[in-house]
């Protein structure tokens, strides 16, 4: 149950998609360019109309395309605009194009991202494919537990954009987190925009008394240092991001880091996940330890960039880990998080754990308490060594 | 009317030592663009192509205005969002000035994989000028076949050979769908006259909503000729009727460059190596073809100026 920590926070319920366009409607960028898409379609639809009623000074370009969508953010962010979107699956798959331009010309955008599975066939349920298919597009990637998160994120995003210059993501499972309605704690609209504070580009093309280029054509001799300092602006991004969450935190009294660990000082066994299955799995550990079974979880909250070097700190005593992916690679091994994981054990010389790779819920297909369980399960007895663990990934709830 | 002394005084904002071939028509069309527009502040935005390879090579660049390329097929879209930057900005005092935007794309960019946020840039409004430098083909890749190629022309992708003889379809006519968007200023316009172009984009920048211009740009490498008739072969290109030039303000026609006596398309394809193997005697038909559709779309401007020539 969400409470409020901020004296003047105020409780309200919404949806996920309700509060990131409540989110938006504070933080009230410049330009926001959008295409409709489900299960994204309400946050900018909310949107529209606050701009329609004059509540926010924005501009809003209801473009032909995701495509046209993310160029035009890109323009208006270039331009010195504060620029946001919203999409989702195949509109996220649209603009994959101009994703990397955004990232490329280090672009401080922000985009409201509702997962959903990707065609074909075609689904709009909730599944992580779509943002999986861009975690090497060089956007930060911040995942959202329920709305409250997806709230708070949205507002963290803006200020870690604009420091990292790099564009930002912030994701809400589709249909779990956008369609479902929670109790969320907003703050007071003075309060976000002081927190957010005002966007002062260093260049922007508006200005006309220091014209520049932008985006020319870089050759052998310069292209790969761009690349270069892209790559490192987003090692940087990791400080920065755990910065702005202690402002976070000492100004709206919520807690913030890069990932989660959940009862997992003591754990032996323990999973790995993003996104709202967090909280199932959450549920299902306190019933475990009411056992006495020491489970414990870890909640990534930003998979870009991969907190490796804590995370493996984190993970090196426990026995056994299940990486539940909400996506699969299609790459004839493990899909993308437990790849992540198992990797940075590895390059940190930790080969103690057994680490299991699970992939569920594409196209929204249900997760609950027992499928976790069953998990936690499996991962006790090779934890006791009571059976052996599975090198290939299991697929939870699928018929073959 | 464009008057040469005035627009001697106006400063150059496309600068030399960009890297475009000499000959090429997409320098004189940036330049005279530019030069059109005076001591207005603008932004130009480019799709891919000669045209911003050619004048932006980091750390260089020939732009003294503020140059924004980011795609292929975006330029409307990127002009549209820098618009719109600017309308926001402007309303809360944060911009002061008043500042035009200047899309360039070339026919590829333009006529096939960007005429998506072409259209959608027009039709929602956008107070932008779009400028298709149009040279018939991707000329940037090697000259392939694009929307605006005219039949009978080899590309490297329709080429002449036993069985094809270059590209056997009609080019698409876009300054037609540019016009039935409504928008107050669509039109057409060639390197070979300076006036007849610098009045266009002046027109086009005061336009209060979205202008499209579509110039006949010769590349001397896709039409194969010598880099010193870039502009005599363009004016051929209006004397034949193959391109004439005119324009539709605010929904009336009007030709803005009536040849005194039409010449048969030969003298405009003849000089080209790209329609050379349509003077092999077995190819006459194909040359009667091109002058007849061209014939036909002559007529059918002119009838259009009759019905569309008064509000």
């Amino acid at each position: 149950m969400i409470k409020t920590v901020y004296p003047k926070g105020r409780l309200v319920a919404k949806t996920g998609n309700e509060v990131m366009a409540e989110a938006m409607r504070q933080i009230e960028p410049d330009v926001v360019a959008a295409y409709p898409i489900t299960p994204a379609t309400e946050i900018v639809q909310i949107f529209s109309q606050f701009v329609a009623d004059g509540i926010v000074k924005s501009e809003y370009v209801a473009v032909e395309s995701e495509h046209s969508a993310m160029s035009a953010t890109i323009a208006a962010s270039a331009a010195g605009a504060r620029a946001m979107t919203g999409t989702s699956s195949q509109g996220l798959s649209l603009m994959w194009e101009m994703l990397y331009i955004a990232s490329g010309l280090r672009l401080p955008i922000v985009m409201a991202e509702v997962n959903r599975a990707i065609s074909a066939p075609i689904n709009i349920h909730g599944d992580q494919s779509d943002t999986m298919g861009a975690r090497d597009a060089g956007w930060i990637q911040i995942y959202s537990e329920n709305s409250q998160e997806a709230y708070d994120n949205m507002i963290q995003a803006t200020k870690i954009a604009e420091k990292a210059k790099l564009p930002v993501l912030v994701t809400t499972d589709g249909f779990i987190i956008s369609h479902c309605m929670e109790v969320v704690e907003t703050y007071p609209d003075e309060d976000v925009k002081n927190f957010i504070g005002e966007y002062k580009p260093d260049r922007y093309l508006l200005d006309t008394k220091r014209p520049y280029t932008l985006g020319s054509i870089d050759l052998q001799d310069y292209y790969f240092e761009h690349r270069w300092q892209l790559a490192q602006a987003m090692r940087d991004a990791k400080d920065i991001v755990l910065e702005v969450a202690k402002d976070f935190e000492n100004t709206f009294g919520r807690k913030y880091d890069l990932y989660e660990k959940f009862m997992m000082d003591d754990a032996e066994i323990a999973v790995v996940v993003i996104g709202s299955t967090a909280g199932t799995a959450k549920v299902v550990i306190k019933e475990l330890r009411e056992k006495g079974i020491k489970a414990g979880l870890i909640k990534i909250r930003v998979f870009r960039p991969f907190p490796a070097e804590t995370i493996v700190k984190d993970l090196a005593n426990v026995k056994a880990i299940a990486v539940m992916d909400r996506s699969d690679s299609c790459s004839g091994t493990y899909a993308p998080v437990y790849s992540d994981v198992v990797s940075a054990l590895y390059a940190a010389g930790i080969t103690g754990p057994k680490a299991i790779n699970y992939v569920y819920g594409l196209g929204g297909r249900e997760i609950n308490t027992e499928h976790i369980a069953a998990i936690y399960d499996k991962l006790g007895k090779i934890a006791s060594g009571a059976e052996k663990a599975f090198t290939g990934i299991e697929y939870v709830n699928v018929r073959f | 009317m464009a008057n040469i002394k005035e627009l001697s005084k106006n400063p150059e904002r496309v600068t030399g030592g960009h890297r475009l071939c000499a000959g090429c028509g997409a320098g004189i069309v940036a330049r005279q663009t530019l030069l059109a527009a005076g001591n207005t502040p603008v932004v130009v935005t480019s799709a891919t192509g000669c045209l911003e390879v050619s004048t932006t090579i980091f750390p260089y660049t020939a732009w003294k205005s503020s140059f924004f390329h980011s795609a292929f097929e975006n330029s409307a879209a990127t002009c549209s969002g820098i618009e719109a930057a600017y309308r926001s900005l402007k309303k809360q005092g944060k911009v002061t000035e008043d500042i035009r935007f200047i899309a360039f794309g070339g026919d590829g960019g333009t006529y096939d994989i960007g005429i998506q946020s072409l259209s959608g840039a027009m039709e929602r409004g956008h107070k932008i000028l779009y400028v298709c430098y149009n040279n018939e083909a991707y000329m940037n890749t090697g000259i392939q076949r694009s929307g605006a190629t005219p039949r009978g022309a080899h590309t490297t992708t329709a080429p002449s050979g036993k069985v094809h003889q270059g590209k056997e379809q009609n080019r698409k006519d876009l300054t037609e769908i540019m016009a039935a968007h409504g928008i107050p200023y669509a039109a057409q316009a060639y390197v070979g006259n300076w006036n007849d172009y610098v009045t266009k984009v002046q027109k086009a920048l005061a336009a209060n909503g979205p202008s499209f211009i579509n110039v006949l740009t010769p590349c001397r490498l896709g039409w194969a000729y010598k880099p010193e008739d870039t502009m005599t072969l363009n004016r051929l290109a209006v004397e034949t009727c193959i391109w004439p030039s005119y324009e539709v303000e605010n929904g009336i026609y009007k030709i803005n460059v009536k040849p005194k006596e039409k010449k048969p398309i030969t003298e405009f394809l003849k000089p080209q190596g790209r329609f050379k193997h349509l003077f092999k005697p077995e190819n006459a038909p194909i040359l009667e073809q091109i002058q007849k559709e061209v014939d036909a779309k002559w007529e059918l401007l002119q009838k259009k100026v009759e019905i569309f020539s008064k509000a």
